[in-house]
């Protein structure tokens, strides 16, 4: 009887913030599904009831194929890009970071809080200074000159140089690639652990994705001209700006990574003759690899959604720096065109899942194993 | 008997609750808001003809709404959102055009106001061009404050006088005389962030096309892949040539900076040019600073303009109303456009209370042939504004002027221009 009541009463605590979510989280979420496969935005958009008729996948299609839509793919690879280099800054100077620290200097207190003092302040605010430091004509470029050096003359968040040059075009045989390369890792991975049906399975996946990649994918006409994209030099600005704000707090993450870890480990393994380098790759980090995980989920989200900090750098048409959130902005709420801006939010939603999903995933298996 | 008390009552109280709106009427009471992107350097004309409209109406408490945000881009989304979840603002700053006529009044969102144009008089007042922009068949919408020119040419004569050139009357004059500007190390044209590249190019176009064809694109007659609209792209890349390379991190006062400094020689931007470089930078006009029409532009005023408007459902319609009344008046007119360095739509206003750059543009107002603006939002709906920076970035990128053509005339296609 006791138990029942519990129940009742843990329900009833949970309803209210169930009822939230189920409204204004995947409520809205379906109303975007929605609206992206409608065709809201011609005509008299800011109608009070506006004529919206279903269209399918139309948005979508016009995103990755249409003529106009340019400026949404440079700005995918821009955010793919941008991603990449943000965690991957921010993992190699955190980690720097708390390692320095680690060895027991002197105020190290003074030190963490100094370095972590960037992650309090808004991306609004960094981005403010940064772009002030940036400034082609100040800031950063005229540092040289202080010792007679020339001046720098990159411009730091407008320069038009794209490196790393692809074609649109090539996309499904790049997919079809990557996709390839993952099964046979996969494969690999299992042939090791011993899993011998699943790895040939794996194997045979990898050769199916080949193969189709060299016949059926060349085929696939995705837009009728070739069109380039790359990475943008531009975009550098904005990462030295993001890393600078959150490397404070893989900093964090790792320092307390690396306290946790028990110091009898550490004295076995000098017991057994390591050497400091041997100690840190074969002790500490790989014990560190949960926190390096987490930090790669919680800055990944991040660099997905980033919006406010290259807005303030960059401004909302600098195509050389926007990236998809920008784009969805301006295609909502300058534009007037409400579907074509939900089926951006959708494909943000989507490349955040595929980030967030198997992450939860593995959490919840993780824990029901124990 | 106690039927008829009651009845009685109901009738004595129905004339009370019709008596309460005339009262109303007579004298505007509550709070009006009033929603705009003029803060920071802008600010100070809206306040003082706010300051002077609750002296002239001790009943109305005016709430200066403000969001800041290069070019209204923010203000105007804050707005959408707004509109969209049926909380008005009691009025808004739209510019007259496309923005007001392709955002708001096709999709029924604000009311007519012929009415007050015929008791104030404002047909006559006003410009008929201007009020074209501001109505559609079935009325007006809006109460126009002030007027803005597009095609100026800014540069300081003391420096022109130095290097040995003259101000270019068209463009083929300027590219002649770049070339030996850049061998004295002076940038002939700066140019600052994307939409001031927007800016030049409406310019170079209404040179390239003139007044009518300028228009024919806008209704469609003259398709942007026609030989002479892609022309314009091609004179623009030769332009373009001769700018400064940063041109995208600077804002459009940086440009104006690098003139007045003598980092270059010239700049094309709207007339809030004059307004920064006597009030904030403290230069005399026609000495500190020259002006010109725009290369090729002789003769033509291309405008843009900010307007009020009523929206449905606006809280205090009354006070709103009263506000309109105001700002479309002479006097209210007259105080505002010398501080917010434009001038009165108005043909009737003092021009004594204006400065110099103000007084020729609005001779110039009243005798030049009067065009819209295309980045100011005159001529093309928002959704055409919005991609058409994607047709510049095609430009910019690629610098080829067929291809930004045919994105230029997609665009057009997509957003309905002509239909």
């Amino acid at each position: 009887m006791k138990s029942r009541q519990d129940r009742l009463i843990a329900i009833a605590m949970i309803a209210p913030s169930l009822v939230l979510l189920a409204v204004f989280v995947y409520g809205f979420i379906g109303q975007t599904l929605f609206v992206s496969m409608s065709d809201w935005g011609r005509g008299a958009a800011l109608a009070v009831n506006p004529e919206l008729s279903f269209v399918g996948l139309d948005n979508f299609r016009e995103l990755f194929t249409g003529f106009l839509d340019v400026r949404f793919r440079q700005d995918l690879v821009n955010m793919l890009a941008f991603s990449v280099l943000f965690v991957g800054g921010c993992l190699v100077v955190g980690l720097l970071l708390a390692t320095l620290l680690e060895q027991g200097v002197r105020g190290e207190g003074f030190f963490r809080t100094v370095f972590l003092f960037p992650m309090s302040l808004s991306f609004i605010v960094t981005g403010t200074i940064w772009r002030w430091m940036l400034q082609p004509r100040g800031g950063v470029n005229v540092l040289p000159t202080l010792v007679g050096l020339p001046r720098i003359e990159f411009a730091w968040l407008t320069s038009r140089d794209q490196v790393w040059q692809w074609n649109w075009q090539d996309v499904p045989v790049i997919l079809g690639v990557l996709a390839a390369l993952a099964c046979v890792v996969m494969a690999g991975r299992w042939w090791l652990a011993g899993g011998r049906k699943r790895a040939v399975a794996a194997g045979a996946l990898a050769a199916a994705a080949l193969a189709w990649t060299f016949t059926a994918a060349t085929e696939i006409e995705v837009l009728p001209f070739p069109e380039y994209h790359g990475f943008n030099l531009a975009l550098a600005g904005v990462v030295v700006a993001a890393v600078w704000q959150m490397s404070g707090y893989t900093m964090a993450l790792f320092l307390a990574g690396l306290r946790g870890i028990p110091d009898e480990l550490r004295e076995a393994a000098r017991v057994d003759g390591c050497s400091w380098w041997q100690l840190y790759r074969y002790v500490e980090l790989p014990l560190l690899k949960p926190i390096i995980w987490s930090a790669v989920i919680i800055l990944g989200h991040i660099a997905l959604k980033s919006f406010d900090l290259v807005f303030v750098m960059a401004g909302p048409d600098n195509a050389a720096t926007s990236v998809p959130a920008v784009s969805m902005y301006l295609t909502a709420f300058r534009g007037n065109q409400f579907a074509k801006g939900a089926a951006i939010a959708v494909v943000l939603l989507a490349l955040v899942s595929v980030l967030i999903v198997p992450y939860l995933v593995s959490t919840f298996r993780s824990r029901g194993a124990e | 008997m106690k039927a008829r008390w009651s009845l009685l009552l109901v009738v004595g109280l129905v004339s009370v609750l019709l008596a309460l709106p005339a009262a109303a009427l007579a004298q505007a009471t509550g709070e009006v808001e009033i929603f705009s992107w003029w803060a920071g350097d802008e600010g100070p004309a809206l306040e003082a003809i706010i300051a002077e409209f609750e002296k002239r109406n001790p009943g109305v408490r005016i709430n200066n709404a403000t969001v800041t945000g290069g070019a209204g881009v923010n203000a105007k989304a804050v707005l959408k959102t707004r509109m969209l979840g049926g909380d008005p603002p009691g009025t808004f700053q739209v510019h007259a055009g496309q923005e007001l006529i392709g955002t708001w009044v096709i999709a029924r969102r604000m009311e007519d106001l012929s009415f007050l144009f015929e008791e104030q008089g404002w047909y006559d007042v006003f410009p008929a061009g201007l009020i074209s922009l501001l109505s559609t068949e079935d009325g007006v919408w809006s109460v126009p404050v002030n007027i803005h020119r597009s095609n100026v040419l800014w540069y300081v004569p003391e420096n022109l006088e130095r290097w040995g050139v003259s101000v270019p009357r068209t463009w083929d004059e300027f590219l002649a005389i770049a070339p030996t500007l850049q061998a004295k190390g002076v940038i002939p044209l700066s140019l600052g962030e994307n939409w001031t590249a927007t800016h030049l190019w409406e310019n170079v176009a209404l040179a390239v096309l003139g007044p009518e064809k300028w228009q024919q694109l806008w209704t469609g007659e003259l398709p942007f892949t026609a030989p002479e609209a892609v022309a314009v792209w091609d004179l623009f890349g030769q332009i373009l040539q001769y700018t400064n390379a940063d041109a995208a991190s600077l804002s459009w006062q940086q440009a104006t900076d690098m003139v007045v400094n003598g980092e270059a020689a010239f700049n094309v931007m709207g007339d809030w040019a004059a307004g920064y470089m006597s009030t904030t930078l403290g230069l005399e006009p026609g000495k500190g600073f020259g002006w010109a029409p725009s290369p090729g532009t002789e003769g033509i005023f291309m405008m843009l303009s900010d307007s009020f408007g009523l929206p449905v459902g606006s809280p205090n319609r009354e006070g709103v109303l009263e506000w309109l009344r105001w700002i479309g008046s002479r006097e209210a007119q007259d105080i505002f456009n010398p501080l917010k360095g434009s001038i009165s739509p108005r043909l009737d206003s003092d021009l004594s209370k204006y400065g110099p750059y103000a007084q020729s543009a609005a001779r110039d107002w009243k005798t030049n042939t009067i065009v819209g603006s295309l980045a100011h939002g005159v001529v093309a709906n928002e959704l055409f504004m919005n991609d058409f920076a994607t047709a510049m970035e095609i430009f910019l990128a690629t610098r080829n002027s067929q291809a930004a053509a045919n994105a230029a005339q997609a665009i057009a296609i997509q957003s309905g221009i002509g239909r």
